[in-house]
């Protein structure tokens, strides 16, 4: 039967408070006996789990609406309470009721003149409208109301508020209509149905009740002893101490977690969880159930680098490979090697878990089961088979604040235990290998499938739509490597024809001589009708004529990541599949070349000969007696402020300025200085890594430290340590490091450079949640913004929100830095057609 | 306290973009081009003080010269609320 459905628009919501006429007209059952089922084990008339609050036994029937198990939704009960309870959720509101309010008239103790001039409420001493004297109430938590040192019983309470006339309630900011102030004393309690507190049957047969139902166990019994006590006419001190424990039972059904009161527990020891435990926190119904997303078919593990698999694809553990599994609809044409995968089972790679029957049943593939399944495969099957090489995944890293955070890769099944990915698709992830941890999901459906290969490829998003500049790119050794290729480095024919084949190129054209220049080697990778003219990392021409590296000598602004043009340019060419193939084989290549030319990085990389030494000294000492004459004619008062500053200021940024200076020479002599075939200076050359700062500060000198802007200020009296002289302000006593790394830091430098390390360990630390949680909202806010077809950009009603995306209506993803080159494409398209 | 009635004019600041009010026509075609509703257009209030001063009521439509990064100078519209 075709189910109808009724779509309505929910117009507006109020929340209020449940009265007792409300309570009972809900109420389907009066609980009157703690007792839950009889000898037979069927549920008691009138107990806590009635059939008319539900039904959670496959064969009982409900006896309200006459639904089965899954097709009654359960029904509220209620109780008497045999006298009224504090409701421990409002014991805030019902202070504020009794404060404000006359004890004697009920009125708001407030002239009508203040309340028409809507003053703020104030405790006064007198009634304005009976002029009966007022006295302090008092809270004693968690919640008794204290009078004039007289406690005020539940039953004088509801009785104070049902006086509180309706408009009187208005005033205060309640709508009487949904809420009177009197309903926040119970004096009936309803009863959640069955459903929502569902007993549990063990495997021995015994039942094991819900949390709440033990805990509404106890306040029958409570209530039915105090109903009994009462009617026995017992000493008012035996009720009184009833009505206690009541109360204590039902602020415990309420909320087990109230500082002032014990939390009920089990017999074992272990806190109930109640009402409140079952909503709040983060294993509550909002965060776990109703926010929170679990899947199947994943799996997560500790990631590791591989640069020998390719970009789109993730190195997986065989144990996980043997988990995960991908139905396989069963066809003639499949049948034998699904049954071969039968065959193999769960316990042998590559086999199979589970066949789901032709009727939608799941059977697990066991040794006992094994024959059975086989005999009874046909097509209209499904095999749920392990993974193997080639798969499609979805691979994943937290915090997934972009697009690139979720790629399709394809997979490869490796022996060990963690995730392998090529080191190149960090960037997009901004993952390392320090103990990062992955996820992975295989898609279940074709349609599923098929989606992830067509839009969330690795190669689909080499692009960042960020500014259109490639984030998957060479790095490190990667970048080295081309480097020192194609900059001079000579090859045997045979080392050629082997470094080529060692990365997978198999096809190539090399002249016939017996020495290669690097530069026909990395040409060997490139298409034959290639035409690209570029730039290296020092502004020199990079040429490449139909297919061959002329001119230039490859680096980081060439194959690197964020803008390396030829990868681009390559990838522009020839799209993206064979553009990803490239960018793997210009990647290995880099790797291959250092593997075989050795290439390494030692302390004897900052070495520096005598005479450099010596400069960087005279250099030093220069701009020492340069600091020193500026304090000298401070201190004569002869140095005249800047615009906008104090003289003190201007002493202080003409210092800063000196001393900057003297790092940067000291940084241009040592680059002058170091050899050519310096690693670290050739690292830094290339872009792999690092830069010629680092070099200097190695070598020579780490410069001065600075904090929130300025050069360590004095901490101790006119001091910023007890090393230096009262007010001096020399380089040295405000932070100034003459010593670089290699050398060592002096012991005062070191404090100071521990100052900077700290406050910048500090700023990161702080820093993180904070922009994480900005950049949370601001995606929230913009998140089903889009672009329509007429360029605007709208959120889900159709109100514009652009009426041109970013006013140019470009796809920066397709462009370059957020540029569309039209004459490029005009003279592509005339030279191509 | 009493009122003093010195105030700093907005629209004579750099900052603050060129409005205009459009005229009918005008303002049927953009609903047009852009196949909306006028509640589906961005809003600025009556009192912006933007558009302090121009004969305007409730529903009439604003154009705003804006600078943008990307292509020099362009056109917003927002309907008067
Ligand atoms: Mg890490
Ligand atoms: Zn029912
Ligand atoms: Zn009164």
């Amino acid at each position: 039967m075709a189910e109808e459905y009724i779509y309505k628009k929910v117009g507006s919501i109020f929340f209020g408070l449940l009265g007792p006429t409300v309570i009972k007209k809900i109420g389907s059952v009066k609980i009157v006996t703690p007792e839950l089922y009889d000898k037979e084990g069927y549920p008691v008339d009138g107990g806590l789990m009635d059939v008319r609050l539900g039904v959670i036994d496959p064969g009982l029937r409900c006896k309200t609406c006459n639904g089965k198990l899954k097709e009654c939704p359960g029904h509220f009960g209620y109780m008497d309470l045999a006298r009224p309870v504090i409701h421990i959720k409002y014991v805030r509101p019902i202070l504020t009721l009794l404060k404000y309010t006359c004890r004697e008239c009920a009125n708001v103790l407030m002239n009508e003149e203040d309340i028409k001039k809507k003053k703020t409420l104030k405790e006064t001493g007198k009634c304005p409208h009976c002029q009966a004297k007022q006295f302090k109430i008092k809270l004693e938590k968690p919640n008794n109301y204290v009078e004039n040192d007289v406690r005020l019983s539940p039953i004088e309470i509801r009785a104070r508020l049902e006086k509180i006339s309706d408009d009187s309630v208005r005033m205060l900011g309640i709508n009487p209509e949904y809420a009177r102030p009197e309903w926040m004393v119970l004096t009936l309690l309803p009863i959640p149905p069955v459903t929502v507190r569902p007993s549990i049957t063990l495997e021995s047969g015994e039942r094991s009740e819900d949390d709440l139902t033990h805990k509404l166990g106890d306040i029958v019994r409570i209530n039915q002893r105090l109903f009994e006590n009462i009617n026995a006419g017992a000493p008012e001190i035996i009720i009184e101490d009833l009505w206690d424990l009541l109360q204590y039972h039902i602020t415990t059904y309420f909320d087990n977690a109230i500082s002032q009161v014990p939390p009920a527990r089990h017999r074992s020891g272990q806190p109930l969880k109640t009402l409140s435990e079952r909503i709040k926190s983060k294993e509550g119904r909002f965060r776990y159930n109703l926010a929170g997303k679990r899947v199947n078919y994943a799996a997560r593990t500790v990631i590791s680098p591989d640069p020998k698999i390719k970009f789109n694809e993730v190195g997986i553990p065989k144990i996980i490979a043997m988990e995960l599994t991908v139905p396989e609809k069963v066809t003639s044409w499949n049948t034998e090697w699904l049954k071969k995968l039968i065959e193999n089972g769960p316990e042998n790679y590559v086999g199979a878990n589970y066949v789901i029957t032709a009727d939608k049943k799941k059977r697990k593939i066991t040794e006992e089961t094994k024959e059975q399944i086989l005999t009874d495969l046909v097509p209209g099957c499904i095999v749920e088979r392990h993974l193997m090489d080639g798969d499609v995944c979805v691979f994943n890293r937290q915090p997934s604040l972009h697009r690139m955070s979720i790629m399709c890769h394809k997979i490869r099944v490796l022996p060990g235990r963690s995730f392998r990915l090529n080191p190149g698709v960090c960037t997009p992830y901004n993952a390392d290998f320090d103990g990062d941890e992955m996820n992975l999901h295989i898609p279940q459906t074709e349609e599923a499938r098929a989606e992830a290969e067509i839009l969330m490829q690795v190669q689909s998003h080499i692009i960042t739509p960020k500014n259109g500049f490639n984030v998957i790119g060479c790095t490190n050794d990667a970048i080295t490597g081309n480097y020192l290729l194609t900059r001079d480095l000579k090859l045997s024919r045979e080392d050629s024809i082997q470094l080529l084949y060692s990365i997978g190129v198999k096809e190539f054209n090399l002249s016939k001589s017996k020495e290669l220049d690097g530069k026909e080697v990395f040409s060997a990778l490139l298409p034959r009708d290639f035409d690209f003219i570029g730039n290296s990392k020092d502004g020199r021409t990079v040429k490449i004529e139909r297919g061959k590296l002329v001119e230039g000598i490859i680096d980081k602004s060439t194959i690197g990541e964020d803008n390396g043009t030829l990868i681009r340019a390559l990838y522009a060419k020839y799209g993206e599949d064979i553009g990803i193939d490239l960018l793997g084989k210009l990647f290995r290549l880099g790797i291959a070349v250092l593997l075989r030319t050795g290439f390494t990085t030692s302390i004897s990389d900052t070495d520096l000969p005598e005479d450099v030494l010596q400069k960087n000294k005279s250099l030093t000492v220069q701009t020492e007696k340069k600091v020193d004459e500026l304090i000298q004619q401070f201190k004569n008062g002869k140095l005249d402020a800047m615009p906008g500053l104090t003289v003190k200021e201007t002493l202080e940024k003409m210092i800063l300025q000196n001393l900057n200076s003297l790092r940067n020479k000291i940084g241009e002599v040592v680059f002058e200085s170091i050899p050519e075939e310096n690693s670290t200076i050739l690292m830094a050359k290339s872009g792999a890594t690092g830069n010629i700062l680092n070099v200097a500060q190695m070598a020579a000198s780490v410069g001065q430290q600075a904090l929130g802007g300025s050069r360590i200020r004095n901490g101790y009296r006119d001091r910023t340590i007890v090393a230096f002289e009262k007010g001096s302000l020399s380089p040295s006593a405000k932070g100034f490091v003459y010593g670089g790394y290699r050398d060592g830091l002096s012991p005062t430098e070191y404090f100071f450079h521990a100052m900077t390390g700290r406050d910048s360990l500090m700023d990161t630390a702080l820093r993180t949640p904070k922009s994480g949680y900005l950049y949370r909202r601001l995606s929230n806010a913009l998140q089903d913004l889009k672009i329509e077809y007429d360029s605007t950009v709208r959120d889900a009603n159709g109100n514009i929100v652009q009426f041109k995306y970013g006013d140019d209506g470009i796809d920066v993803h397709k462009s370059e830095g957020g540029k569309i080159n039209v004459q490029k494409i005009v003279k592509e398209v005339a030279t191509y057609g | 306290m009493a009122k003093t009635e010195i105030k700093f004019d907005v629209k004579t600041h750099i900052l603050v973009p060129k409005h205009f009010l459009m005229k009918k026509e005008e303002v049927d075609e953009l609903l047009q081009t852009y196949n909306i509703k006028k509640k589906q257009l961005p809003k600025i209030k009556k009192t912006d003080p933007a558009i302090e001063g121009m004969e305007i009521e409730k529903g009439d439509v604003i154009k705003i010269l804006r600078k943008s990064p990307t292509v020099g100078e362009t056109f917003f519209y927002r309907v008067v609320v």
